[in-house]
């Protein structure tokens, strides 16, 4: 046991951020949705937001978050698929037509064009008369991840680095009410890491982003209280509860004995979660509801500030309005139903929860020194060592479910053969060349001197070290393309190869 | 002693869910197959080169962005393009049943959802191969 009783709202916060916890405030209820145009996308989101939905999660399309317009031959068969796709401004205005920038907060994962989509929303912001410092929202804006398991990169990591710092700086004097970085780690549970591991590797990818920005000449103060960390809640349901208070009570540390920070909002660490994708099975789907619910629930217990719940059918294609509504009342009836809101972190002090908190604490805090050892996050993920962590712990858990050591509902155990036809959200095939269409004459109508003096001035500033931002943010409002904006930074900066073998 | 059954495990499109092809080529190298991952991101066109290059028996097409039917559509005629025979193509991923029909007209022998286990995918080759 511990020495002393630790408290919620206090120093290190593993049992949350806030003394009051859900009593003060509910989570933030966050679906992430987004899919073919701007057009269907603005539905949906003005749908959610009618069912009670407190915030959007801004889905984008693969051309879009890889730095391709939708008319490029790299985006064959992508276009709008697994999200959203935005090209230019015009797409950002149709998404947000009728949602007031002031009245919702929107995060978007989005990563290595993380500031193009910003300075998008911001000028959607312009155009809507409402002032940057009356948006706000998150840019997931977490590129290490990327190059470990989620796969969107663009650029090496020091040019990448370079312009999450960008990002960082111009948001601390220009938009303060915006979440700068969400460091993931859900992407690495995904791939298939550990509790321990997922922990871990998320707060060193944080520890190498708020080192960037110090040796920016930034003050830790100034910018770490608008990071936040985005996890995984898996099957495990203690394992994960014990896993969001160990993850709490590390970060706290590191952020005051590693950098030095005074502000106890720089210590809290923030989060967003999201129930486990590849739980969900596509055979009997159904029971996909009654995974994700003890996940949410597991999630809620562990103290998260916003939260997803996936929708049943998201094993076999995007969720259907209908499942997309069911995945919020699952969160809506844990958070007004079952009263588990009354008290914060109502799990503490059980000597269960304390101590497997303690293991994982321990566990992830060797993984950080092993890192340290390997000279930083960034060495480690260029030597292929957390590549490899995560992808030997995929295999692991295969072969125990191929030998049934470990038991899935409907998979390996309790299989029926019944097969259940279920409804399926569907793509229009002609969104591709219908896109292809808009934007020959989004080309045709724009200023095309302003265009090229543009770019022009972002090639010469990306050559230099001035903050990019303000010069992305001059690019779309004149509206020029995602894809022409990385075109030119992809000149600058090179591109990333992975060079992984098995 | 024959050569052991050559794979390819190839990711097409900007897709970067590579846990399945990633644990689906561990497991087919563990069951004495010769395999060959390409990584993400790879065109149609990288992804024929790339089975020419190494002489694979078999190729394995991954996707798990509902890109599949453009990219796997054209995989398909470059191989034939290409005059390549014989090479034994299978698909894996989240992929509708509508499509796996449509991906199967096209010579895509099968198609392995979620929840598939490398066992049943390790038999399918060594069958097929017969």
């Amino acid at each position: 046991m511990k020495p002393e009783i630790e408290q919620p709202g206090k120093f290190p916060f593993t049992r949350g951020i806030h003394a009051t916890m859900y009593r003060g405030k509910l989570w933030t209820m966050r679906q992430y949705a987004g899919f073919g145009t701007a057009k269907e996308t603005n539905k949906r989101y003005r749908y959610l937001l009618g069912q009670g939905q407190t915030g959007l999660s801004m889905a984008f399309d693969l051309p879009t978050q890889i730095g391709y317009d939708s008319d490029d031959s790299m985006a064959l068969g992508e276009v709008g698929r697994v999200g959203v796709a935005i090209s230019s401004l015009a797409d950002m205005e149709q998404v947000f037509t009728g949602i007031p920038l002031d009245k919702v907060s929107t995060s978007m994962t989005i990563n290595a064009t993380a500031g193009i989509l910003l300075a998008l929303y911001l000028a959607v912001a312009e155009k809507q008369n409402v002032p940057w410092s009356k948006v706000s929202g998150t840019v997931q804006n977490d590129i290490l991840k990327e190059y470990i398991a989620r796969g969107t990169y663009i650029f090496p990591p020091k040019p990448s680095l370079r312009l999450i710092a960008d990002i960082v700086e111009f948001c601390a004097k220009e938009v303060p009410g915006w979440n700068t970085i969400s460091v993931g780690g859900y992407h690495m549970r995904e791939a298939g890491c550990t509790a321990a591991q997922e922990i871990a590797f998320t707060l060193a990818d944080g520890i190498t982003y708020v080192q960037t920005c110090v040796e920016r000449g930034l003050n830790v103060d100034d910018f770490a209280p608008r990071l936040a960390f985005f996890f995984n809640c898996h099957s495990n349901f203690f394992e994960e509860i014990a896993k969001f208070r160990a993850a709490r009570r590390l970060w706290a540390h590191i952020m005051r004995d590693r950098f030095g920070a005074k502000n106890e909002r720089s210590m809290m660490l923030r989060f967003h979660t999201q129930t486990a994708g590849s739980t969900l099975t596509a055979q009997q789907p159904d029971n996909n509801v009654v995974r994700t619910t003890l996940e949410a629930l597991a999630a809620v217990l562990g103290g998260t500030q916003s939260l997803h719940t996936n929708a049943k059918d998201e094993a076999i294609a995007l969720p259907t309005e209908e499942s997309a509504l069911l995945a919020l009342r699952t969160q809506q009836i844990i958070a007004y139903e079952s009263g588990v809101t009354a008290e914060p972190d109502p799990l503490g002090g059980s000597p269960y929860i304390e101590s497997l908190t303690d293991q994982l604490a321990q566990q992830a805090r060797e993984y950080l020194n092993k890192i340290d050892n390997l000279g930083g996050m960034l060495k480690a993920i260029e030597s292929g060592y957390v590549y490899k962590e995560i992808y030997h712990a995929a295999y692991e858990h295969q072969k125990a479910v191929e030998r049934k050591e470990k038991i899935i509902v409907g998979v390996n155990e309790c299989v029926s053969d019944k097969k259940l036809k279920i409804q399926m959200q569907k793509i229009d095939p002609q969104l591709e060349p219908r896109r292809r269409h808009d934007l020959a004459a989004l080309r045709k109508k724009r200023n095309a001197a302003k265009v090229t003096r543009c770019l022009a001035t972002l090639e010469k500033a990306a050559q230099g070290t001035e903050n990019l931002m303000p010069i992305i943010v001059d690019c779309v409002r004149n509206y020029v393309t995602v894809g022409e904006i990385c075109k030119v930074l992809r000149g600058t900066f090179g591109e990333h190869r992975a060079n992984h073998s098995i | 002693m024959s050569r052991p059954i050559k794979v390819l495990i190839a990711k097409a499109g900007l897709d970067g869910h590579e846990r399945g092809a990633l644990v689906v080529a561990m497991g087919l190298r563990d069951a004495g197959m010769e395999v060959v991952y390409t990584g993400i991101r790879n065109t149609p066109e990288q992804i024929v080169a790339a089975a020419i290059h190494e002489d694979v028996d078999v190729i394995g097409l991954s996707s798990l962005s509902g890109g599949h039917m453009a990219q796997f559509t054209r995989v398909m005629d470059l191989l034939k393009k290409e005059q390549i025979k014989g090479v034994l193509v299978f698909a894996g991923g989240i992929i509708p049943d509508d499509d796996v029909k449509k991906l199967k007209k096209l010579g895509i022998k099968e198609v392995f959802g979620p929840g598939s286990t490398i066992a049943s995918i390790a038999e399918f080759i060594t069958k097929s191969r017969r």
